[in-house]
């Protein structure tokens, strides 16, 4: 029906806009003397990055909160279990004693890094196997370290009602990052240090012999492991699934009496959700090129929420619009705000470190109070809107846009 | 009443705190009929319906269906020093409460009162959705689209129940955008995608007026014989109850006070009773 119209320009929508992801990595290697933001260096790529992961995150979110209808507060720490567990397992093992000196080396003696290496060699293109398997196999795990506790702790949170539920959760996330800064647990998750020397993103980028990079795709990894999540979620969000979970949002009661299991409903919503809250946790490491709890904290949670609320509650392509205009106000567009800046001789007023978060703090006021809806409410951009907005008015972020439209709109 | 017994009710007592809602109520719904359940505001109807749907665990009693016990209680711990019903050492031993979306499963399917329709979807999802219960499929085969020619069939099966149900046109409007009557009706549309046996409605024609009220009786007729179902409601519409009931329970303060074919039901004195007071006491509203 409507589904298969849409397939195929979705799929080239993808399609193009990681060909796209990949040609803006490397232009600067292809065209000499290109302004600074086109440089691997720029804040254009390290906003691209962390949009991309916590798009994945936010769009989690959004199942769970826009779509069930169940007011979660434990992304964070499900994205701190993703991390630990993508770090610890991949960690190199003769990394381990530099990362845990602390703790005279880690407890848990395997590496899938290692591992990987042992059957396809360290060097060349065995090492990119074993390095793209390993990567793969720890960010699986680390959805499914979450997905199982969200499992465990589902059975008495999610017959919690709205707040008491994001109480509950938030709760739980905050016991995690505790727990894991206890310095009992440092062998494994090296306490209140951070891990390092895991694969990160720019472990991606191909080098040649003499360690010069040829082909940068630091960016582009996250863009693909992103688009693959979002898209599956999307195949939930429009399938027999799906619906269920719209109709708890919407009525309960009537969900029950039409047969859909509440709790099961609910578990499964919360499982997946989690799942990949795990692997966006996982990415996230591998962006930030290390894992420490400290880094997991309820702002984190609310920074995500508010991505969430400012795209539209119930709408996939709405939080990616969203997360990538948040993480671009935030950490580039209006950066200029915290540093003192003279006009002349004119030193302009209330420009210093910490301004920033006031303007912001203000822009996120006014988002609320007069669209409360958020960007996009909870519709999906469809083809014909984006073809309307690309023919209208062009923006710099569209190309961004069109193809998370795309993904959501199947 | 030859035919098999769809539905049994037996000495359900439904106590809220110090509240009987529903007191000792025995009842049997057989197959293929219409059987209606009336009474004053108040008197415990739809506590009953929730008894049955699985909304509240009665606090004694059995209920079985096809033969089948499918809920069952006895009043215990708090509930037993308080309990002011009758029979309650009848039914100790095993405790069956299902959940809702079981008895669902079974094959008993409800409206409510106060229309519940899914409000962010279209009439067309609105059914569909209802056919998830019945769906083969798993998340993982609904995710990765493996189970394209089930969903193909829900689609399909969907469309047809609308066009039957004179929907079809409305089926991309949003449900809370239909006029009342089809908002009713689509209620009732979807409670039918679930395949049941025994449809439950609660007051099917409130709201209604008396031409819609017409066509609904004709309708639950229609659909009784079309899909084979058993029909139990409750209404406050006599005109609709004594057309289309081929047999009336009347319960008033959760007692039921009459029962018999609607023409005997119309005569009874406890009934008009019920209704309008009793007339020898001057101080009855």
């Amino acid at each position: 029906m409507k589904q298969k119209n849409n397939l195929i320009p979705a799929l080239t929508g993808i399609i193009l806009l990681l060909v796209f992801v990949i040609l803006l990595e490397n232009i600067s290697s292809l065209i000499p003397n290109l302004p600074q933001v086109f440089q691997p260096t720029s804040p254009l790529f390290t906003v691209l990055k962390k949009a991309a992961v916590y798009s994945l995150v936010a769009v989690s979110m959004n199942l769970l909160n826009g779509f069930t209808g169940l007011f979660s507060l434990g992304q964070a720490g499900f994205m701190l279990l993703g991390a630990y567990t993508y770090a610890i397992l991949t960690v190199p093992s003769d990394m381990k004693d530099q990362v845990y000196y602390l703790f005279g080396g880690c407890a848990f003696d395997f590496s899938l890094v290692d591992f990987f290496r042992s059957i396809f060699g360290a060097g060349g293109f065995g090492g990119a196997v074993a390095l793209v398997l390993a990567c793969l196999t720890a960010l699986i795990l680390a959805g499914c370290v979450a997905g199982l506790f969200a499992y465990l702790i589902g059975f008495p949170v999610l017959r919690l009602k709205s707040d008491y539920l994001a109480i509950a959760t938030l709760g739980f996330a905050e016991i995690l990052r505790a727990i894991f800064q206890w310095q009992k647990l440092g062998p494994i998750t090296n306490g209140a240090n951070m891990i390092k020397g895991f694969p990160t993103f720019s472990d991606f980028n191909i080098t040649d012999s003499s360690g010069n990079v040829i082909l940068r795709l630091s960016t582009f990894v996250p863009f693909l492991l992103t688009t693959i999540c979002i898209v599956l979620i999307v195949c939930l969000i429009n399938s027999s699934y799906g619906r269920a979970f719209k109709s708890i949002r919407d009525d309960e009661i009537a969900s029950e009496a039409m047969g859909i299991g509440l709790f099961k409903h609910k578990t499964m919503s919360f499982v997946i959700s989690s799942f990949f809250a795990g692997v966006g946790g996982g990415m996230f490491a591998m962006y930030v090129a290390n894992a420490q709890a400290k880094a997991f904290t309820s702002t984190m949670t609310y920074e995500i929420l508010l991505i969430v609320v400012i795209g539209g509650i119930g709408s996939v392509s709405g939080s990616i619009i969203a997360t990538f205009l948040y993480v671009a106000c935030s950490e580039w567009w209006l950066r200029f705000l915290d540093s003192e800046m003279y006009i002349g001789g004119f030193k302009v007023p209330l420009l210093r470190n910490g301004f920033r978060m006031v303007v912001f703090s203000v822009v996120i006021m006014v988002i609320v109070l007069f669209f409360s809806q958020g960007i996009m409410g909870d519709r999906e951009l469809d083809l014909k809107a984006i073809t309307g907005y690309l023919t209208g008015k062009k923006r710099a972020k569209a190309k961004e846009k069109v193809p998370a439209g795309k993904e959501g709109d199947k | 009443m030859d035919n098999k017994i769809a539905l049994h009710l037996e000495n359900v007592t439904m106590q809220f705190g110090g509240v009987v809602s529903v007191n000792n109520l025995t009842l049997d719904v057989p197959e293929h009929r219409i059987i209606a359940l009336i009474g004053p505001n108040g008197a415990g109807k739809t506590t009953a319906f929730n008894c049955i749907t699985g909304v509240y665990q009665p606090t004694n009693g059995l209920i079985e269906f096809m033969g089948t016990p499918m809920v069952r209680n006895h009043p215990s711990g708090k509930d037993a020093k308080s309990y002011k019903g009758e029979n309650a050492d009848k039914y100790t031993g095993e405790v069956i409460a299902p959940t809702p979306d079981q008895i669902t499963k079974l094959g008993i399917a409800r409206t409510f009162q106060n229309i519940r329709l899914w409000k962010s979807m279209t009439v067309f999802e609105n059914v569909l959705t209802a056919k998830h219960m019945r769906a083969k499929q798993n998340v993982f085969s609904a995710v990765f689209r493996g189970n394209l020619s089930e969903e193909k069939r829900m689609r399909e099966e969907t469309l047809e129940l609308l066009k039957e149900q004179g929907l079809d046109e409305y089926k991309d409007e949003l449900a809370t955008s239909l006029p009342y009557g089809l908002q009713r009706r689509l209620e009732i549309a979807r409670a039918l995608a679930t395949d049941p046996k025994l449809l439950l409605l609660d007051e099917p024609a409130a709201g209604m007026n008396p031409q819609e009220t017409l066509e609904l009786s004709e309708f639950v007729k229609e659909i009784r014989d079309k899909y084979d179902l058993t029909v139990f409601l409750i209404e406050h519409h006599m005109d609709l109850v004594m057309n289309i009931s081929d047999y009336i329970y009347v319960i008033d303060f959760g007692s039921e006070i009459a029962q018999g074919v609607p023409k005997d039901v119309q005569q009874n004195q406890r009934v008009i009773e019920a209704y309008l007071g009793v007339a020898d006491q001057g101080d009855t509203e």
